[in-house]
């Protein structure tokens, strides 16, 4: 199912559009077509799936606004057709255009483009006002749509009267008042001060959470696209040159041009414990006696080793020298000998939140999943690495692509064969 | 030889002629037309000199006063009261009150036309394009020129003065709208767009109460350019402050130059403070002087 769908679309600005889309066909450059026109927006095609944050990024001029503002008409394709619901943007009337942007697509400004001499509930029941919605009616749910941006209370103050934060959130709000499946967001934070932004962000997804909104968000801020996108598309010169999850640019930039633009991301912020960890070179399970650990310990070279239960949760961290210690005076269980003392991570964590738990310990961090089973381990090398481009390349890889048994861990189906791999070794042990 | 043939110019363009001969044409051709002109326009400033001169002066007055207090406050509405008590010890509370009907009954039409011109012109290039050759001219031509093709069609008389001020008028009242609307923040009209406004609705609720501003102080340009033009159609024999000005110049009169200068300069101050009130009235303008507190 998709929300949305662009294909082939063109946008020329200038004399001669339509000449210039044919030798753009034919594979001119843009800049060969320069004489009949500016050639804004070449060949484009992507999809957008309901519910889903879809952010494009580039350079100034590279096309996105006049790409975003193709998406509810206000800048009609020379050439190609975008599929909103079963609407094709390219080809309506006007009034058909008009009543698609009232039901179906809304938008939310860079410069928050509010009334200055309306109050902000009027503001944002304007989109409803528009539709014919009785007084009434819309001013409640305009104030519903304030209430969920925050800013109960404030419905009488004129837009003036607010931050710029505040005022950016009447914009949202009043998108969301109009009650669209799909939001339009062309640099809609750009205008907004670090701390302020990052708010917003936040604010965004949890709205997208809860109503489920597609949104096509613009920006040329990589770590805001990072951060906010299910996917993302890199525009440049006109054309889209990759489209994929965070982690996909990242990882794998799909030409120079991407590769520079990711460069200086602060990776720490975008790649997660789950997509960076390896699989843990010493677990044993607790059932097994304290031989058996300090044997598998031997055996990988290390000085501890994380101890799960039956079901593979983790339950702490046991040293050699504290088995080696009380073996000594007689038997003892595994699990009196495990401390707790290791600060596990879950799969999403970001790797900036890695730093602390990495500090505290000499292991790795080990990384759980939802039900606290032990999924993999974060070697501070693996951390390191990450941090940095080039390296990256080599220590992340994803599973997608390369399904070999290093890492990532599976969650899964390969748990059991991998329970079974650490039966083996520790049934295989001589007493 | 050489000067004699200075004088004797090269080539001499009849411009002069043709306009005159198409003022002929057209007043010979359209003589309903501009009877039915005149009738209307000497119907409403009759009326409405009759509202300012019916009633007793110190009613009409306070009525003007009370506007002003209303308007701007306490300050104007005592300025207005000094400068009326002027204007009647010098005895030109009449001419004044004359004076002030033409320049309303004139610029209301002037604005009637210009601010929908202006709307048209700041959506449409070529209509923006066309006409501003045409309002430089009619800004730069000198006001009383106006008068005689008004005086030839009209003869004399308040009409030729109230059709000379609303062509001589009108161009801040078109430059100000299309500069106004031109001026309001595309992103504001595209918000309307991109809720599916109707392009009327934009007009009437963006685009006019956010150029509302800037055709405001056109307005006001309008009113005070008006109030000049009535009083040069005092030569063409319109009633007013205008004629006693005319007859003083004629008369080398200074008292009488002056007194009726003085009540063009008190009624000039007053519409101008007026409408410039009116300005800081604007919504938006209200707005946001509020956010500057
Ligand atoms: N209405 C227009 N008429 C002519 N050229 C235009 C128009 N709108 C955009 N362009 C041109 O199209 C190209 C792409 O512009 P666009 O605004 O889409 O870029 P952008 O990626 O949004 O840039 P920015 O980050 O600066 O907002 C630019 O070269 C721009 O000059
Ligand atoms: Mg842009």
């Amino acid at each position: 199912m998709t929300a949305l769908r662009a294909e082939g679309v063109f946008k020329v600005f200038g004399r001669r559009p339509n000449e210039a889309v044919r030798r753009l066909r034919d594979g001119a450059s843009r800049e060969d077509v320069a004489g009949l026109g500016t050639a804004a927006v070449i060949d484009t095609t992507f999809e957008v799936t309901p519910g889903e944050i879809f952010v494009v990024m580039g350079l100034s001029g590279s096309g996105k606004s006049t790409l975003i503002r193709m998406l509810n008409g206000l800048v009609r394709p020379t050439a190609g057709s975008i599929i909103l619901g079963e609407h094709d943007l390219a080809k309506v009337s006007a009034a058909e255009l008009r009543d698609i942007r009232r039901k179906r697509v809304s938008m939310v400004f860079q410069h928050f483009a509010l009334l200055p001499h309306r109050s902000v509930l009027d503001n944002a029941a304007f989109p409803l006002e528009i539709s014919g919605v009785d007084k009434a009616e819309r001013r409640r749910r305009a104030a519903e749509a304030l209430g969920m941006v925050g800013l109960d209370g404030w419905e009488d103050s004129l837009p003036s009267q607010l931050s710029g934060g505040m005022r950016q959130r009447v914009g949202l709000a009043r998108a969301l008042a109009a009650d669209t499946d799909v939001l339009l967001m062309d640099e809609a934070f750009s205008a907004l001060d670090p701390l302020i932004r990052s708010e917003m962000q936040e604010q965004l997804l949890e709205l997208q959470q809860t109503l489920g909104k597609t949104i096509i968000f613009i920006t040329h801020d990589l770590n805001e696209a990072m951060h906010l996108g299910d996917r993302i598309a890199m525009m440049r010169d006109g054309r889209i040159v990759q489209i994929g999850t965070s982690e996909q640019i990242l990882t794998e930039p799909a030409d120079e041009y991407v590769a520079t633009f990711v460069a200086d991301v602060d990776r720490t912020r975008v790649l997660t414990a789950g997509s960076v960890m390896v699989r843990p070179k010493a677990v044993v399970f607790a059932a097994a006696g304290p031989h058996v650990a300090l044997r598998q310990m031997r055996d990988e070279q290390v000085s501890a080793a994380y101890v799960v239960d039956r079901n593979r949760k983790l339950l702490g961290v046991v040293r050699d020298q504290d088995i080696s210690a009380a073996v000594r005076l007689g038997p003892v269980a595994l699990v009196d000998l495990t401390r707790d003392e290791v600060s596990a991570v879950s799969t999403d964590a970001l790797l900036a939140e890695l730093f602390a738990p990495a500090a505290e310990t000499p292991l790795p961090v080990p990384v759980i999943d939802a039900r606290g089973r032990l999924v993999g381990v974060i070697p501070r090398v693996t951390l390191l690495d990450a941090m940095t481009p080039t390296t990256a390349e080599v220590a992340v890889v994803d599973p997608a692509t390369d399904p070999s048994d290093a890492y990532p861990i599976a969650v899964g189906p390969d748990l059991d064969t991998e329970l079974d791999d650490l039966r083996l070794t520790t049934t295989g042990d001589p007493r | 030889m050489t000067y004699a043939a200075s004088t004797e110019p090269l080539y001499r363009l009849p411009l002069g002629d043709w306009v005159d001969t198409a003022i002929a044409t057209i007043t010979s051709t359209f003589d309903g037309f501009f009877d039915g002109v005149k009738t209307v326009l000497l119907g409403g400033y009759d009326g409405l000199a009759l509202v300012f001169t019916g009633p007793p002066v110190w009613i009409v007055a306070l009525v003007l006063v009370g506007l002003a207090f209303w308007t701007k406050g306490w300050k104007l509405a005592v300025g207005a009261l000094v400068g009326f008590a002027v204007i009647v010890g010098v005895d030109q509370w009449e001419n004044a009150m004359a004076t002030l009907a033409l320049v309303i009954v004139a610029g209301a039409i002037a604005l009637m036309i210009a601010i929908p011109l202006g709307i048209l012109a700041a959506r449409n290039d070529r209509l923006s394009g066309a006409l501003r050759p045409v309002l430089d001219f009619m800004q730069t031509m000198p006001a009383f020129v106006y008068l005689i093709p008004t005086v030839v069609i009209f003869l004399t008389g308040a009409v030729p003065g109230i059709v000379a001020t609303i062509v001589f008028a009108l161009a801040p009242g078109v430059r100000f709208t299309e500069l106004g609307i031109r001026g309001v923040d595309s992103e504001v009209v595209e918000a309307g767009q991109a809720f599916g406004a109707t392009p009327g609705r934009i007009l009437r609720q963006i685009q006019i109460p956010l150029a509302l501003p800037t055709i405001m102080a056109g307005i006001n340009q309008v009113i005070m350019l008006s109030l000049s033009m009535a009083v040069i159609s005092g030569l063409a024999g319109a009633e007013g402050l205008g004629r006693d000005v005319v007859a003083a110049l004629a008369r080398v009169d200074v008292a009488l130059g002056f007194e009726a200068g003085l009540g063009v300069v008190i009624l000039a101050m007053y519409l101008d403070r007026m409408t410039s009130a009116l300005a800081d009235r604007a919504p938006v303008s209200r707005a946001l002087k509020l956010a500057a507190v």
